[in-house]
């Protein structure tokens, strides 16, 4: 059934009792063209792209526990493309060009909302770097623009620009285009897509094993409802990468780390943007709900307990309390953890294994949400071409033996 | 916030004490190994880690207390120590956890 | 008014009346009361509107739980507080209360239209249109979905308020103090444990206040917690704390607790704590929690006037108010009963009681017949009537399919009890669902932890006083007469006669979900509670599902013909009650959120009107303008001033690391890339360190100040992580090493003096030290004294004038600064900042750290290659640097760039084409690092990383702007400024 006001408007006349099943949950065949590990927006967007862009459609999404269950809904789903790299450049790019029809595509409105990312500045070092973003931003076509702090008032009002104080805000680099979506939606709306176009969505089916062959090539994946065959394996699996690349024998530059984030109890809209502090590293903003959404970084251990200590969540609250005092009197209503997996670069890596027909879309870090699109549809990309694309050819392994790193962390740099 | 207990104190004390300090026994090869390595061998020393669902060896500095790095073996999935050991000490075999684990379940 | 107040009920006082307004209209209450019971003894039901359609409710519950009386408190100038649960906020005299999420007010909401036209806003609603046109979605629908948003106000102002934060710890950390509570506190105060007992409420006691029907060991049981509380108050080692919320539970018994301190308090006191986190390190935890009671699932069941029947009993015992003056009650447990009678006892009468099971005990109809209480077994309410209050209930019997309308104004549902299950599940600890109870139980521990009393599913007094004695460490076995709390049965759906499309039933009653959506939701798909949450949004009101999660469950359940825990449940996520962002602030604010580090020089800097800028965790003198200069004016001025004479400047912020022991050399040589071994004592060396990954992580000058002794300097914001990885190699990887690491970043003072009259300056201070040319070359330390004071000098430059950095201990630095800067008058002495500092190293083409490099630079690439030796066999990055991509050609490499026009001082970061005119996106080559106006030179001098660059010497590049506006500029070396270096040799 389409997905329109009027179908809407029509269903709430026969008291909603006739949408159809958004996402059936099927029971695995013996075997598909292409399996992929985990259903996060990630893994169901590439089953979609897979049906929809290139042509395969006997296809299965098997998921451990619910779809979208993972850090596709645990994030704080911000949107933004203003990387400094070419590289990062194209693939998030890449990622908001298709941010940007997503809703009409999939018939199903993951809210997008270009409400604008700004990062805030509070060191000449922060300006020299967020500088340096905006300027190769603009000649890659990427848009960016770095603001005055009296610029950043005018986007936020209640920003307190004063230079006087511990981190003063010396300027912000702004992506007008960046912003948010409804993490959940965009699960749901893949799901939906894939769903109408032939995958199987199969929850509640965690992968045990991956099968390979004499020739060492991959036959399918074991799980709990039995083996799947399947010569194409896709793994997209966060956190949990390292476990699913083991399981092919294959060791990978991966680490597992607790990322937490928290929201506060809703109030009326005060919070126009999303607002980033690099400095004091947290992120906030505001749900449509009218809950403040706020971010940090990571805990220090890898752990996979989903799980974080109230000592980060302190440091978080006391950060953005610092750059917004006025949200002393807010108050905290959730707070929960996702397990992130991290390269040594920060940067993702999306293509081939060494693996045949093993291909794997992992190490997004605290970053995968906004990539989900570019991401799912390179992973889907290369699982039909078996090769890469030119834009996810870089996030390959061998960037790890040559030393080619595509490191944003590392061109941030430390201050001096 | 985690209490770890460091060999060196023999105290268990907050986490905000220590600073976690990545996987233990990854031996950084002598001159002359570092120059029998390929590239690909010198990656995997530099970045391939276990990352483990389960019993993990790592290492931990005692930054704000005896400033000594020690290796500990810690649970990723519950977070719980079983044991911290000192710098120098081998790696311990899956059945010394083990025997850990059952000396800590009493 | 007053009317619904009950003398001799309750626990206020009522001898101190209280006045406060409610939407701006005055009421009264009394001392002891919640905004809630005081409004409920004026009459007044409608205290809020819902989140979505806007519907009018009242108070369901009575205590933090509740979903529906969320009010804004204003008290000054950013002490607006928006989402307060009226039935847990204490009045105080003045105290000023308004409704929200409504206009223009709360008895005619423009927003109620949403509800008129709630069929066509169903669970999911929005991803389902919105979507045509395309171009309406950023400019129309999305700003006008974000602008619906929110419940109460946003913050306008800084609040004034200030917070706290400590550390706890004890033997017993007990949460709740119900009967389970405090019997094990008084069993754990007698096994001289330290014991800390908490509780969210005003007073200890939980169900037990003013419970007029029950006595423990003969005593009353206001008496028997009176006695209770009076022994742990006796008890020195007994913690009580009231007004506090254990909110959130973390690894090995570290439990986070919220206390407010200053809130029921009539003026705000400024200095006054207002809240304060607790966090608590307990070697045994004891949650005592209790239970929730469940609402029941009806139409009509959020009208202001219905509530949860051990609210109306909470009302009732501990603030003396009747929530009615005719109750109906409808129940599906037999608990409700006692409450009805308590009701009825105190004079209110009970309209009906109205019960959805077939089969309930003949003594408790007996009982209610007795008092005169029609009991309608079999039956449910099939809907309400009234408005802004419930007026009537229809009983309908499906059986013989009757109705009967009832008059009301105020309708009680109790649907059984959840056990409390927040911080148990926080912990880590495991649960099962219990069949027989129809409700989820604790099962394994995970930390030393264990749940007593109604919260394991112990219902009732003596079990719970029982349970907490033995949880305590106790054996005794109390004797109560209580009514009997007797059991329920689960309903995962209520029958009616009335079309479901005519009906709603509220689940989540602040999020206005109701059965209708969470069936919707399992119909299209979303089969997991998880998915049922998000995609109806139940349980993710600011009550956290505390009341709605259970009942969402069963009809899931249902609806997809499983049993409850096949569905599973939501997780349990921290705080237990929404918790102050100031709260986790604690002290850490303002001048208190990082301490802002200084130098011992840095108040002399500020007396002189320098600007400063934050520098990693410190703060420095950037420039030091005088009247009517800018930074640039400021700037030229004090690099001429070195230049041609004697410019002085605090240094002391330069990381220093003491590297001693036999063993101190061979360690250095592990550490940089070039050698120390031969260094000779008294001699400095420029250092470059390496990470593993073979980039360049660090540098600084470093004095040998013995065989087996280092002054090595780091970056300023170098410094901690410098220590670090020096500790990390020397520990882990060459343990066998005898050397000492100590960092004395802060033991110095380091007062750096440039230019021609440096020597001269300091001459006449020093002793012990031959400061001629040929006793004292470039590059070399000496130990001595200046001023009097013991002092490591440097004769080192990083200007390219004849320089100085004279380390003093660091008491000492402003003593000899002033008295250096005394002297230097005789020489026009200009005091500098950090701005000047990095013109100056700039013209010499020196590099900084995290400005010219990022973590991608190698020696090679910053055109240091002479720095890495070949001869060592290794080093901290040697290996890394042989690796492919770092030893390919077409590298970036740092250059030096002049522009065309001298005038122009290109913008650092800036990038860099080969071909303007290209299209974009474009081939950039790499980046401005570095760019400065050189006074000394008369133009701008820029340093850059450019792919190839060394290949480029002489080749004119581009650097296109905003707007159009390109600048060329030619690729030079990166030295600007007396490339041969004789400046240093000024005598």
């Amino acid at each position: 059934m389409k997905f329109s006001a009027r179908s809407l408007f029509a269903n709430a006349l026969s008291g909603h009792e006739n949408w159809p099943e958004q996402f059936p949950n099927k029971e695995p065949k013996k075997e598909y063209d292409v399996v992929i590990v985990g259903a996060g927006g990630h893994g169901l967007g590439a089953a979609y792209y897979l049906a929809s862009k290139y042509g395969i459609t006997n296809v299965a999404v098997v998921e451990k526990g619910w779809l979208g269950g993972g850090n596709t809904g645990r994030n704080t789903t911000i949107i933004r493309s203003n990387y400094l790299f070419d590289e990062s450049a194209r693939i998030y790019d890449h990622a908001l060009d298709l941010w940007d029809g997503l809703s009409q595509e999939l018939n199903y409105n993951v809210m997008y909302s270009k409400r604008g990312v700004l990062m805030l500045a509070h060191n000449v070092h922060d300006v020299q770097s967020f500088k340096r973003h905006v300027h190769a931003n603009r000649l890659n076509g990427v848009d960016n623009v770095w603001l005055s702090p009296e610029e950043c008032q005018k986007i936020v009002p209640f920003l307190d620009i004063s230079q006087n104080r511990r981190y003063p805000v010396m300027g912000g680099a702004f992506q007008q285009r960046g912003g948010v979506a409804r993490h959940d939606s965009v699960a749901w709306g893949y799901a939906r897509g894939a769903s109408k176009l032939g995958v199987d969505i199969i929850q509640n089916c965690k992968v045990i094993g991956i099968r390979r062959g004499a020739d060492g090539a991959v036959e399918g994946v074991e799980t709990e409802k039995g083996f799947i065959g399947a010569k194409k394996i896709g793994v997209s699996t966060a956190g949990n990468s390292s476990v699913l690349m083991e399981m092919a024998g294959l060791r990978f530059p991966l680490e597992s780390y607790p990322l937490q984030a928290l929201v506060s109890e809703p109030v009326k809209p005060i919070v126009p943007c999303v607002i980033m502090s690099n400095a004091v590293h947290a992120y906030i903003s505001q749900s449509d709900k009218g809950e403040l959404v706020i971010g940090a970084g990571t805990d220090q251990y890898t752990s996979y307990s989903q799980r974080g200590a109230l000592h980060i969540v302190e440091h978080t609250i006391m950060s953005i309390c610092e750059i917004f005092p006025i949200f002393r009197r807010m108050r905290m209503l959730r707070n929960w953890g996702g397990i992130v997996d991290v390269t040594p670069d920060r940067s993702p890596i999306l293509g081939k294994t060494p693996v045949q027909g093993l291909y794997v879309n992992c190490g997004w870090g605290t970053g995968g949400f906004k990539a989900t699109p570019g991401a799912a549809d390179m992973l889907a990309y290369t699982i039909a071409h078996d090769a890469p694309h030119k834009i996810n050819a870089p996030y390959n392994l061998d960037r790890f033996v040559g030393g080619r790193l595509i490191d944003e962390a590392a061109a941030a740099a430390v201050a001096h | 916030m985690m209490l770890i207990h460091c060999p060196y104190c023999d105290e268990k004390r907050p986490e905000i004490e220590f600073a976690y300090a990545g996987e233990a026994h990854i031996v950084r090869p002598n001159a002359a190994e570092q120059q029998a390595m390929d590239d690909v061998e010198w990656s995997k020393f530099m970045f391939i880690r276990d990352n483990k669902r389960g019993e993990h060896c790592e290492r931990w500095w005692h930054a704000n207390g005896c400033n000594m790095y020690f290796n500990a073996v810690r649970n990723t999935v519950t977070d719980k120590f079983i044991k911290s050991y000192k710098i120098g000490q081998k790696r311990p075999s899956a059945a010394q956890i083990q025997k850990w684990k059952d000396q800590a379940n009493g | 008014m007053g009317d619904f107040r009950k003398t001799g009920k309750g626990v206020i006082d009522t001898q101190q009346p209280v006045s406060f307004t409610f939407d701006g209209k005055s009421y009264s209450g009394f001392k002891g009361d919640t905004l809630a019971s005081a409004l409920l003894a004026n009459g007044v039901h409608l205290m809020g509107r819902s989140f979505k359609y806007h519907r009018p409710r009242g108070p369901v519950g009575a205590g933090f739980e509740e979903p529906n009386a969320l009010v804004t408190v204003t008290r000054g100038k950013g002490r607006m507080t928006p989402n307060l649960r009226a039935t847990a906020i204490e009045i105080y005299e003045g105290m000023m209360a308004s409704s929200q999420n409504r206009w223009p007010g709360l008895g005619f909401d423009i927003g109620a239209f949403n509800n008129t036209f709630s069929a066509f806003f169903p669970a999911g609603f929005y991803n389902k249109t919105f979507m045509w046109p395309k171009s309406f979605w950023d400019k129309v629908y999305e700003p006008f979905i974000r602008n619906m948003a929110g419940l109460g106000p946003a913050p306008t102002e800084v609040d004034p308020d200030v917070y706290g934060a400590v550390y706890g710890h004890c033997d017993i950390l007990i949460i709740g103090s119900g009967p389970a509570g405090l019997a094990a506190a008084l069993a754990a105060a007698k096994k001289d444990q330290r014991v800390i007992l908490v509780d969210e409420n005003v007073n200890m006691g939980g169900s037990l206040i003013g419970a007029g029907h029950v006595s423990i060991d003969e005593k009353s049981a206001s008496d028997w917690v009176a006695k209770a509380l009076k022994d742990l108050n006796k008890a020195d080692n007994v913690v009580l704390m009231t007004r506090t919320s254990a909110i959130g539970y973390y690894h090995d018994n570290f439990v986070a607790l919220a206390e407010r301190l200053t809130d029921y308090i009539p003026e705000a006191q400024i200095g006054k704590t207002r809240e304060k986190l607790h966090r608590i390190r307990a070697g045994k935890v004891i949650l005592a929690q209790g239970a929730i009671e469940r609402p029941l699932v009806f139409n009509g069941n959020d009208k202001p006037g219905v509530m949860l029947t051990s609210a109306a009993q909470t009302f009732l015992n501990k603030y003396g108010v009747a929530v009615g003056k005719e109750v109906a009650v409808f129940t599906a447990h037999d608990s409700a009963y006692s409450a009805a009678f308590e009701l009825a006892d105190s004079n209110v009468r009970i309209a009906a009681i109205i019960d959805a099971r077939e089969g309930v005990s003949a003594e408790l109809i007996s009982a209610a017949e007795g008092r005169g209480i029609d009991v309608h077994i079999g039956s449910v309410i099939s809907k309400t009537g009234g408005k802004k209050r419930v007026r009537s209930v229809e009983v309908y019997e499906p059986v013989h399919n009757t109705q009967k309308t009832i008059a009301c104004d105020a309708l009680l549902m109790s649907g059984g009890w959840t056990p409390s299950l927040h911080l148990w599940s926080q912990s880590k600890g495991s649960i099962k669902w219990d069949e027989a109870k129809g409700v989820y139980l604790p099962d394994l521990a995970n930390e030393n932890c264990v749940c007593i009393g109604s919260c394991n599913g112990d219902f009732g007094i003596k079990a719970a006083l029982d349970a907490g004695s033995k949880a305590g460490g106790g054996r005794k076995v109390y004797k109560t007469d209580e009514p009997v709390f007797g059991s329920g049965q689960v309903f995962d759906h209520l029958p009616n006669y009335i079309k479901p499309s005519k009906t709603k039933a509220f689940v989540d009653f602040q999020n206005d979900v109701t059965d209708k959506d969470i069936k919707l939701a399992v119909r299209e798909g979303f089969k997991s509670i998880e998915h049922v949450k998000r995609y109806t949004t139940n349980g993710m009101a600011t009550d956290q599902g505390k009341l709605s999660n259970l009942n969402a469950l069963e009809i899931a359940a249902k609806a997809l013909g499983k049993q409850a825990p096949q569905v599973g449940l939501t997780t349990f996520r921290p705080p237990y009650t929404p918790t102050t962002f100031g709260t986790f602030c604690g002290y850490r604010t303002d001048d208190l959120f990082e301490v802002t580090r200084k130098t011992a020089i840095d108040p002399w800097a500020e007396a002189q009107g320098a600007v400063f800028e934050p520098v990693g965790i410190w703060r420095r003198a950037w420039y030091f303008p005088k009247a009517g200069e800018d930074m640039h004016a400021a700037v030229a001025r004090e690099c001429k001033a070195t230049r041609d004479s004697l410019g002085i400047f605090d240094a002391s912020t330069l990381g220093k690391i003491e590297v001693v022991g036999p063993d101190a050399a061979k360690f250095m040589n592990i550490m940089y890339t070039n050698p120390w071994s031969k260094l000779g004592v008294g001699a400095c060396r420029y250092g470059l360190m390496l990470g593993e990954n073979g980039y360049i992580y660090d540098d600084g000058v470093v004095g040998r100040i013995a065989e087996d002794r280092f002054h090595v300097t780091t970056t300023t914001g170098g410094a901690p992580r410098v220590y670090r990885h020096m500790e990390d190699y020397l520990q882990t990887e060459f343990p066998e090493l005898d050397v000492w690491l100590t960092s004395t970043t802060e033991q110095w003072s380091v007062i750096a003096l440039n230019g021609p009259n440096a020597r001269k300056l300091i001459e006449p201070f020093v002793e012990g030290i031959d400061l001629s040319p040929e006793a004292f070359p470039h590059m070399n330390v000496r130990e001595g004294k200046i001023c009097g004071v013991p002092t490591r000098l440097f004769r080192v430059s990083f200007s390219g004038e004849l320089g100085f950095e004279i380390n003093v201990p660091s008491h000492y630095g402003r003593a000899v600064w002033e008295t250096l800067f005394a002297a230097g008058e005789q020489f026009d002495i200009t005091p500098y900042g950090t701005e000047t500092m990095h013109v100056l190293r700039a013209e010499k083409g020196f590099i900084i750290i995290g400005q010219d490099t990022d973590g991608t630079v190698t020696p090679q690439d910053a055109g240091m290659s002479w720095i890495v030796s070949k001869k060592k066999k290794d080093f901290v990055g040697k290996r890394s640097l042989q690796r492919s991509d770092l030893v390919a050609e077409g590298r970036k490499q740092l250059i030096g760039l002049l522009t065309d026009d001298p005038k122009t001082v290109l913008e650092e970061g800036a990038h860099i084409v080969a071909d303007p005119d290209q299209s974009i996106p474009m081939d950039m080559l790499g980046h401005v690092t570095s760019s400065y106006w050189s006074e000394s030179l008369g133009k701008s001098i820029a340093m850059a990383l450019v792919k190839d660059g060394f290949n480029r010497m002489g080749d004119d590049l581009y650097i296109p702007m905003e707007g159009g506006v390109t600048h060329k500029a030619k690729v030079v070396k990166p030295v600007f400024y007396d490339p041969k270096g004789e400046r240093l040799n000024v005598v």
